[in-house]
């Protein structure tokens, strides 16, 4: 194993450590086993701690700024371009997060950033998706310093140990004024994150209304699932964009994946063919979905729907 | 205020990509070439600022072969006042689009650039980070709301972020990169597609840029994903839960 330094950004709102920083970490165990994890943020010691069992790591950086409370992308990617030269990898996840931060940091250190890998083949050779997920391409970097964004679904997410990893703390100010957060605006969700959850059950434009997304909710709260949405739903002003699954939404490869009311255009296959059991529920027999679905459900869903919910509410009062 | 909007000349997203025999890439040749639908949206953006007064021209820049003219008629026809093609036979990273852009966006001195989050070939979602780290500009990627506040030399904009939306504050000059919800572009109107025809394109090449480029990546291949086959049809809800629950157990 090499043991050419490499630096993760981990990614956090100086509270909790997103699981999308483990699955970074597997990704980077299978290049060197010099992983330094870098938290950067204010008052963020929760995260550094919380990061202190994680199998693979050598240690962490701490960088406890108020320049840095906000995660924005001009005063990071200049914190991590100046600590990041001497490092031969950069990794951060493929999320809003590390997309928006990381290609600016490349910049500035003049070097290529490769964007979203889902495997490692060597030392410098990544595979990545390309015409949204319908192409896989393989590249080769030539650049002395690696500058990746990793695909968190495409790693299973690293383990834990005893053993307690260092945290070294770095001091670094910023002088960057460029921008600034006026306002987050989360989606307050009693269910999992679209990307963390291990059940999705997302509905399509066969869902007909916004209303009607109150069955899928019903059955996502009886699986302690997270809710998605095909793009044709959200453009019918079904549900906000931050629900959709695709191409231009978001990549999720949970255990299981229910589609409903989803026909499996290209661009929406691309965000959940990674799931590891799909089940389709459709009133079209020939729709797309099904050649990829492990389970297929022909018929109306406004019927289905009612049902599910209630074989899986007796099930619940089996247990 | 002059803004540069750039776009980019990609197969069209209604279109199946082929893969091309030797794996060496993907089929261009005889397929529909659209401009990426994310620049489509940075057009129309610039536009909207433009009849609000905001921006006083709007500079429309591509990169690639001489058929990207096409694209930049289309651009053009959408209300870009002139265009600039940089001529290239390369295949370019967006690391050295960025180092380009730079160069145009200093030779124009332009106040604002608006471009598309990624191009829908290569999905890189990189090139607008690059430019504004580049240039020394604030940026504001993925935006799905732009208000600019001249006399206060700012802008606001609404990013669409995994967790719902972040609301920036930018001291211009910014790079700001479009999400699909910022607006709906338009339908070109005969007579804008006309008048697009009597506005100027200016040719360029990069050795007319001050730029030093250099090859970063290497595509050694391409192939289709692992396909995923079907699996079975159950026959309604109390199988489907029996094989979620005893099979694959998942549930």
């Amino acid at each position: 194993m090499s043991s050419k330094p490499i630096l993760v950004l981990a990614e956090h709102d100086n509270e909790v450590l997103k699981k999308v920083t483990y699955q970074v970490i597997t990704a980077a165990t299978q290049l060197s086993e010099e992983i330094t994890l870098l938290v950067v943020g204010q008052a963020c010691d929760k995260v550094a701690e919380a990061a202190r069992h994680i199998a693979g790591l050598k240690r962490i950086w701490i960088v406890d700024d108020l320049a840095f409370q906000q995660g924005l992308a001009e005063n990071m990617a200049a914190l991590i371009a100046e600590i990041g030269k001497v490092f031969s990898y950069i990794l951060a996840p493929a999320t809003t997060y590390g997309k928006n931060i990381l290609p600016r940091a490349a910049a500035l250190l003049g070097v290529a950033q490769i964007s979203e890998i889902t495997q490692i083949i060597s030392a410098d050779t990544f595979v990545r998706p390309i015409y949204a997920g319908n192409v896989q391409a393989t590249v080769q970097s030539l650049d002395d310093i690696k500058v990746i964004t990793v695909r968190p679904t495409a790693f299973e997410p690293a383990g834990t140990h005893q053993h307690s990893i260092p945290i070294e703390k770095i001091v670094r100010a910023c002088g960057c004024q460029l921008s600034s957060l006026i306002a987050i605006q989360n989606v307050l969700s009693k269910r999992p994150e679209l990307g963390a959850a291990r059940i999705v059950v997302a509905g399509g434009r066969g869902l007909l209304s916004a209303e009607n997304f109150k069955l899928l909710e019903d059955i996502a709260d009886k699986l302690g699932a997270a809710v998605g949405a095909s793009r044709a739903a959200v453009d019918a002003g079904f549900i906000a964009n931050n629900y959709q699954i695709g191409q231009t939404g978001k990549v999720v490869a949970p255990d299981l994946y229910i589609a409903v009311g989803i026909s499996g255009a290209i661009q929406h296959v691309a965000g959940m063919k990674e799931s590891k059991v799909i089940v389709a529920i459709n009133k079209d027999a020939d729709a797309p979905i099904f050649q990829i679905a492990d389970y297929g459900l022909i018929g109306d869903l406004f019927q289905i729907l009612p049902a599910l919910d209630q074989e899986l509410a007796s099930q619940i009062d089996k247990k | 205020m002059k803004c540069l909007v750039s776009v980019k000349r990609v197969i069209d997203y209604n279109v199946k990509v082929r893969i091309k025999m030797d794996g060496s890439g993907v089929e261009t040749e005889n397929v529909k070439m659209s401009m990426n639908p994310f620049d489509e949206i940075a057009v129309e953006e610039a536009m909207r600022l433009k009849e609000a007064g905001i921006i006083t021209e709007i500079v429309a820049v591509s990169v690639g072969r001489k058929s990207a003219e096409e694209t930049l008629r289309v651009a053009l026809a959408r209300g870009a006042d002139r265009a600039i093609l940089i001529e290239t036979e390369r295949e370019l990273e967006p690391l050295n689009i960025a180092k380009i852009l730079k160069s145009v966006v200093e030779k124009e001195a332009c106040d604002l650039v608006i471009m598309g989050k990624q191009a829908i070939d290569d999905d890189s979602n990189q090139t607008g980070q690059m430019l504004a780290g580049l240039l020394g500009w604030a940026q504001g990627t993925n935006a799905s709301k732009l208000e600019i506040k001249l006399a206060e030399k700012i802008a606001e904009v609404t990013r669409e972020v995994d967790g719902g939306l972040e609301i920036l504050k930018l001291i211009l000059p910014a790079v700001i990169t479009t999400d699909l919800r910022l607006n709906e572009p338009r339908y070109i109107s005969l007579p804008n597609v006309m008048r697009a025809k009597t506005k100027t394109i200016h040719y360029l090449a990069i050795a007319d840029l001050n730029v030093e480029l250099k090859v970063h990546l290497k595509l050694l291949k391409v192939e289709p994903p692992a396909v995923r086959r079907a699996g079975i049809k159950v026959s309604g809800v109390k199988e489907l839960v029996d094989k979620l629950k005893n099979e694959a157990k998942v549930i």
